[in-house]
């Protein structure tokens, strides 16, 4: 790697890194002084962003091939842990996509945690530490772009998920707050360990951790396939795959502009991104890609079903992101990484416009639930359009990005399952191909239902006076509208679709990121009867929710068929029960022995203490008759020896 | 039986007498007046052993402050005159172990020296025994009289009325 | 001269001294009765000094004149100790005296156990 790639490369996760440690240890501002701290984490945080973005656009201009530099950290006798940066055109693409989209958030930011319309007392927003977070996220899911060391990969992935546990509770109004970044923190846990037991096996069989080492060493299947699994189980939980999606929604319980960059755009893709990066292993390891395929189908159509009957914006917009990664998924079970990571890209321009669109109508109207907004759309005009847009992406509207990429996904699924192409078996494909055309009809259904609700129809809080928001709200999600719009259109220039070739792909055809033939009008239909089943039953009563026509499914598709009461009562009862038990044996027995034994000490010597404090008389009568006693064995010793 | 012989019978005997009824007597006063007795008998046993410096070193010291000393507490401990019932307690744990003892180093030193006799050294050794006093001894000798103002300054200390209203005082708030 | 005859002396002294020590009540009889037995380890010595030839001469005789300046500074002391008694208690009888100390009186903030929970 040439000495300038290299370091940008290493500024690319650096900057932000330096902008997110300073400010976490600025001191503590005076709380008259206030406003002078805000503006320095403002100015660090955006500064961090801005760099990281500048390095990643250089990037994207100057790496054109794959290119690799390490050096060796840790020699653990035959098992190597390397400090090392690996970019090819996938890393690149992915960092700018990080990169901007942190930008955006950070400035975005500014303008939401500040007093708003609805805010009757000053409240300290607390902005250092949440800048000083947000930019360690950026620099922890850089590090895990650029990473060419798995070690590298896992610690920023770590790292990632600490700054996610501490971002979801940064409002310490909530209620539901604590525990919901404990939630989450967990049951990305539970992932995490599988990711590290995977990551484990393949350095231990490779005798190093470095990528490359890992990608050209020489696995036996069933190692192979063991550590491919592992592996999903981290991406299960990092992505909120079925099983591990719960904590996603309840996530939302964050501050909407780190529902944006972390659940919407990067963090959530992390796992779909290690899992292209480590591809040409999953190639070679059939059963984890089915079962990849069997968790993506489960995922897009319950994240689709659980998104319809929801009553809160963002938890639309949640159960929508584990939907949609079930896309991405479902491509790399069969076989297309390059259609999964031009979803992942075309996902997080959308669905961060989503957010941040829904961040402006909550922070006009004050509320989450939909059942409260309507007719908008007079009110908040630049919101609305680029609503319209974020959501026809999301449903696939043609010419928008969502289409193409989702397109791209439904034709690799297709051609798994009816030409037998990729790695994987048809049926894998079927079940993937079947799935995602269910979903495109759900998807539009409820994307329309959200657009309805919320902007069209008569207001249901006439009292209120929304607007559209201020400029540090508004060009955010105007810059993202356009990504939104023509990112999609990228696919067209055999630049870009040469950037996502997977790694290890020497074949040197063309990427095909879109096709061009008859079965685009499939999902286009599908869209079409999804959407206009919406609009009807909309039009029969305007101030009425679409979702009633769901019937006695309400309730389960609103509990997302009670799989987080099932996760309770299989997982967190019994280790609370196990976690009780073992607090009660630890207090009872080893602090009962421990203090037990102190106290028998104590006790012992008291006694002996009674014993000792004789009076005079008895005093005395002891020791003469001890002395007398000693004299009689020495003079009787003394006669018989 | 020489005659040294019966003056140590004679004298042993009024020791251990007196030494009884110091033990064994119900007025105060007099067991200090029967101490005095059995002090000066044993100052006697001393001349007898040509020990004449030890014999008047008891007499001066022994008889003269020491058991002063005694009568003196017995009368600022307000001590009654005649008789008093509550001065002893059971005998038999005393009489077990004060007969045993002694009567066991009777039996010990009676084993040990028979009817044996020895030849007493001639008279007049307080010079010899200055001598050995300056001259061997005369490191403990410089010890004890540290200890003598020691027991002095202690004896002062603890015996302060103030220092005893002061206590008394605590005591009662105790 | 029969050395057994001041030996037996002094071991029935130290004997009646031992039953004095175990059977008076009153702090001052108790002292003579130590007196006593001093005296008869005085006497053990003195009469050793006719009957041991020992290395440096008159041993016994400089023993029994540390013991007697012994027994002064300890009569001293014990007596200082008999007299402030009485000055607290108004009585030297020996049985009288309290060994435990007065029960302090326990706060619950003092109670230091399970109090961190």
């Amino acid at each position: 790697m040439s000495t300038p790639t290299l370091w940008l490369a290493a500024v690319l996760p650096a900057a932000a890194l330096v902008a997110g440690l300073l400010g976490l240890l600025l001191p503590p501002a005076p709380s008259h002084d206030r406003a002078s701290a805000r503006r320095t984490a403002v100015a660090l945080g955006v500064a961090g962003a801005a760099v990281s973005l500048l390095a990643a656009l250089a990037l994207l201009v100057r790496v054109d091939a794959p290119v690799e530099a390490s050096t060796t950290w840790i020699d653990l006798g035959g098992l190597r842990v390397t400090l090392g940066l690996r970019l090819d055109g996938v890393a690149v693409l992915v960092a700018t996509a990080v990169a901007a989209v942190a930008l955006a958030v950070q400035v975005y930011s500014i303008g939401y945690l500040r007093r708003g319309p609805h805010d009757d007392v000053d409240v300290d927003h607390r902005y250092p530490p949440y800048a000083a977070q947000l930019s360690l996220f950026t620099a922890a899911m850089l590090t895990v772009v650029v990473s060419g060391d798995l070690i590298m990969l896992l610690a920023g992935w770590e790292v990632m998920g600490v700054c996610s546990y501490l971002l979801i509770a940064h409002d310490r109004r909530l209620p539901e707050a604590p525990g919901a970044a404990v939630k989450a923190f967990l049951v990305t846990r539970v992932g995490d360990v599988g990711f590290l037991l995977g990551i484990a096996l393949l350095g231990v069989g490779a005798g190093s951790f470095r990528i490359a080492d890992v990608l050209a060493h020489d696995y036996g299947t069933g190692t192979l396939t063991a550590a491919c699994l592992l592996l999903l189980a981290g991406v299960a939980g990092k992505s909120a795959q079925f099983p591990l999606h719960t904590w996603l929604p309840d996530a939302m319980a964050g501050p909407t502009p780190v529902s944006a960059l972390i659940h919407a755009a990067t963090m959530v893709a992390a796992g779909v991104y290690a899992v292209a990066r480590l591809f040409p292993l999953f190639e070679r390891a059939p059963a984890a890609l089915a079962v990849l395929g069997v968790m993506a189908a489960i995922t897009m159509l319950l994240g689709a079903f659980a998104a319809t009957a929801q009553d809160d914006i963002k938890r639309v917009l949640a159960w929508s992101t584990v939907s949609q990664i079930g896309y991405m998924t479902g491509a790399l079970a069969v076989g297309a990484p390059a259609a999964a990571l031009f979803h992942l890209l075309t996902h997080a321009a959308f669905k961060a416009l989503l957010f941040l669109a829904a961040g402006a109508v909550i922070h006009a109207v004050g509320t989450t639930l939909m059942s409260r907004m309507g007719g908008l759309r007079t009110a908040m005009p630049v919101t609305f359009w680029c609503t319209v847009v974020g959501l026809g992406a999301l449903a696939g509207v043609p010419s928008l990005s969502g289409f193409w990429s989702k397109d791209g996904v439904l034709a690799a699924a297709e051609a798994a399952a009816l030409d037998g192409a990729g790695p994987s078996a048809a049926w894998v494909g079927w079940l993937v191909w079947l799935a995602g055309l269910v979903g495109v009809a759900v998807t539009a259904w409820y994307a329309t239902r959200l657009l309805l609700r919320t902007f069209l129809g008569t207001t249901r809080t006439p009292l209120l006076r929304p607007h559209d928001p201020p400029a540090l709200l508004r060009w955010p999600v105007l810059l993202l509208t356009v990504p939104a719009a023509l990112l999609g259109l990228a696919a067209f220039a055999p630049w870009f679709a040469d950037r996502l070739r997977v790694p290890g792909d020497d074949t040197g055809e063309a990427v095909e990121l879109v096709h061009l033939a008859p079965n685009l009008v499939l999902p286009f239909l599908l869209l079409l009867v999804g959407a206009g089943v919406a609009w009807a039953g909309w039009r029969r009563d305007p101030a009425a929710d679409p979702a009633r026509f769901l019937g006695p499914l309400r309730p389960v598709f609103v509990r997302a068929f009670r799989l987080d009461d099932v996760q309770h009562t299989l997982v967190v009862r019994p280790v609370g029960a196990l976690a009780r038990v073992v607090r009660t044996g630890d207090e009872l027995g080893v602090d009962g022995l421990v203090e037990g034994s102190g106290r028998t000490a104590v006790e012992v010597g008291g006694g002996l203490a009674a014993l000792h404090r004789a009076a005079l008389p008895r005093a005395a009568a002891g020791v003469l008759a001890g002395a007398l006693l000693i004299g009689l064995a020495v003079a009787l010793i003394g006669v018989t020896s | 039986m020489t005659g040294a012989d019966v003056l140590l019978l004679a004298l042993g005997a009024v020791a251990v007498g007196a030494g009884a009824l110091v033990v064994a007597t119900r007025h105060l006063v007099r067991a200090g007046l029967w101490l005095v007795v059995c002090l000066g008998a044993l100052a006697g046993d001393y001349l007898v052993l040509t020990a004449e410096l030890v014999a008047w070193v008891q007499v001066l010291i022994y008889v003269g402050a020491v058991v002063v000393l005694l009568l003196f507490a017995v009368m600022l401990t307000r001590a009654p005159i005649g008789p008093s019932d509550d001065l002893d307690r059971p005998g038999w744990a005393a009489a077990l172990v004060g007969g045993g003892s002694g009567l066991g180093l009777a039996v010990l030193l009676i084993d040990a020296f028979r009817w044996s006799r020895v030849d007493l050294p001639a008279a007049g050794t307080a010079e010899r025994l200055g001598e050995q006093v300056f001259r061997s001894w005369v490191l403990p000798f410089e010890v004890l009289s540290v200890l003598l103002l020691a027991a002095l300054v202690g004896a002062i200390v603890l015996s302060r009325p103030d220092i005893g209203r002061r206590s008394a005082d605590e005591g009662g708030r105790q | 001269m029969r050395p057994v005859i001041p030996y037996v002396t002094a071991a029935l002294l130290f004997g009646l001294g031992v039953y004095g020590v175990l059977r008076r009540r009153n702090a001052v009889l108790v002292l003579m009765a130590v007196e006593l037995m001093l005296n008869a380890v005085n006497l053990v010595l003195v009469t050793a000094d006719t009957t041991v030839k020992a290395a440096l001469p008159h041993s016994g005789q400089v023993f029994a004149l540390f013991v007697i300046v012994l027994a002064a500074a300890e009569i001293g002391v014990g007596l200082a100790i008999v007299l402030q008694l009485y000055r607290l208690r108004a009585s030297v009888t020996v049985d009288d005296v309290p060994l435990a100390e007065p029960a302090p009186a326990v706060t619950p903030a003092e109670r230091p156990e399970g109090a961190v929970r």
